[in-house]
């Protein structure tokens, strides 16, 4: 049996020291994707050094430039209930309400949700290759049954898709993440924490080792007023996304100002195009546009055997995720298709 | 007190001192650092009424309530819930009988084989003290993560319609 040592800290700088010198280690906060990976065999710490009560980590609060910061450690429900988060980061709280259910978002912690690993079931059978799993064995999904996998930025090494909803709109809302290791503190861009798999699939971000995700901070912008989650999935509920989009649109009338969008279940990091959000500006908020901008977001995507129709179903979201925007009362419970 | 799991580990692994207070009972045991809070409540404190589903959080039978919020123990650690104040379906009768929602339960059907019931109800308690589902559409969603295999899921938002509503059946 994979057995671990369960290590105590008094605050980051123990943690990130205490990391480096078990390279081995693994931090735990919710615990809900690593002691699952941990049953699977994919996951083998030799310790873990728990972060979840660490006070710094613990922070949802105002910050000075009129942003707002998410501990990594606070829980994903708690974050999607917050006043603030419900009333400026609107659309923030509906992603993370479409993903997994009430218990595990009781659980699961914002820096966990960034960390947590593609649900591609070769990555899960021993019995198959998996570059992500044992690099250079091979991937079986690219000829295999891939209807969940990557149309975008996908390499030959690997179609897996990053299966978080919280992170597309994280992704939207251009969230910084801030990290703590041994060399001190940094903060990348959403864009640039995760990673496509190029030859490299194994890695599912750009963390180096023995760091650890402190807090991600939101900027003052929101977008509240018009924003829209979107997830379309095999079963009402509780189920990954085939395709999800995170629209966020500034308005001025029917004119849009600004736009953000970003897909899940298509890619794997969360996929945006900023070629099609300055398409969008200035242009008249209707079917037509957005259809424009789908095309430009989905130029390049790649459909196999059993994936080909998320191309169209990726267009199709996008356009009425649009619409949906405009009118965000009419949302439903579960980021399920409201017009 | 005991020690689990009881059997000498080839290498020689550390225990820590947890202790936990379920359905009202303070409870000290030394625990190895894997062990769930799942296994810990059914295999060494007797509280079988937390069923084991899947083990890997997709069904929800699991459920129990922590400090007030429905968890899934089989993805909880024990040793991370020193201090905690755990309600499992064994706990949630009063003295005077059944909870409202079992009685419910029992009312509208929602159960046939009854495994995933203990998690259920606690999940439905975790989701009425949350008070964040008004429509049925809403509990529902609220109660996806619960899995009724049997298909007793109509009858098993009807009860909780009921508890919610206050004795109405609609």
């Amino acid at each position: 049996m994979n057995s671990f040592k369960f290590l105590a800290v008094p605050d980051v700088p123990a943690a990130v020291q205490l990391s480096d010198d078990q390279p081995l280690a693994a931090f735990i906060a919710g615990g809900t994707n690593l002691l699952d990976l941990w049953k699977y065999n994919l996951a083998h710490p030799t310790a873990l050094i728990d972060i979840s009560q660490l006070a710094a980590l613990s922070e949802l609060r105002e910050l000075e430039n009129g942003g707002f910061r998410l501990g990594a450690a606070v829980k994903n429900a708690e974050t999607a209930y917050h006043p603030i988060i419900e009333s400026r980061y609107p659309l923030l709280s509906k992603a993370i309400l479409a993903g997994a259910s009430a218990q595990i978002r009781n659980m699961a912690s914002n820096g966990g949700n960034l960390l947590q690993r593609t649900r591609c079931y070769y990555f899960y059978d021993h019995q198959v290759p998996c570059n992500k799993r044992v690099p250079g064995s091979g991937c079986p999904a690219r000829e295999g049954y891939n209807r969940m996998h990557a149309i975008l930025g996908a390499s030959e090494a690997c179609i897996a898709v990053f299966p978080s909803d919280m992170c597309v709109a994280l992704a939207a809302l251009e969230a910084r993440v801030n990290v703590s290791g041994v060399d001190g503190e940094r903060s990348l861009a959403f864009a640039d924490f995760h990673r496509l798999p190029g030859e490299r699939p194994e890695l599912d971000n750009n963390l180096k080792p023995g760091e650890l995700i402190t807090s991600i901070d939101l900027p003052e912008k929101g977008f509240p007023l018009n924003y829209s989650y979107l997830k379309l999935r095999d079963r009402h509920s509780y189920a990954f996304a085939l395709v999800s989009v995170a629209t966020a649109l500034e308005m001025d009338g029917n004119t849009i100002k600004e736009a953000r969008i970003a897909l899940g279940g298509v890619a794997h990091k969360p996929w945006r195009s900023l070629e099609a959000e300055e398409f969008l500006r200035e242009k008249t908020a209707c079917r037509e546009t957005f259809a424009a901008a789908a095309d430009i977001i989905l130029k390049g995507a790649v459909g196999l055997e059993y994936n080909h129709f998320k191309i169209k179903l990726a267009k199709n979201a996008i356009i009425r995720n649009g619409m949906m925007a405009l009118d965000p009362d009419t949302q439903l419970p579960g980021a399920q298709p409201s017009m | 007190m005991e020690t689990y799991p009881p059997h000498p580990h080839p290498q020689e692994m550390e225990t820590h001192l947890v202790t936990l207070k379920i359905n009202g009972e303070h409870h000290s045991i030394n625990i190895r650092p894997w062990v769930s809070l799942l296994d810990c409540l059914r295999d060494h404190l007797d509280l079988t009424g937390t069923k084991k589903g899947c083990d890997h959080g997709q069904c929800g039978a699991c459920t129990v309530i922590c400090d007030g919020k429905r968890i899934l123990s089989c993805l909880s650690l024990a040793v991370m819930k020193d201090g905690a104040e755990i309600t499992t379906v064994e706990g949630i009768a009063t003295e005077n009988g059944l909870h409202p929602l079992q009685q419910a339960f029992i009312d509208h059907d929602a159960f046939q084989c009854g495994y995933c019931t203990p998690g259920q109800l606690c999940s439905a308690l975790g989701l009425l003290s949350e008070g964040r589902a008004s429509s049925r559409e809403e509990v529902k969603e609220l109660m996806s993560g619960n899995l009724c295999r049997c298909g007793a899921n109509v009858g098993i938002i009807d009860a909780i319609m009921q508890v919610k509503d206050g004795g109405s059946d609609e």
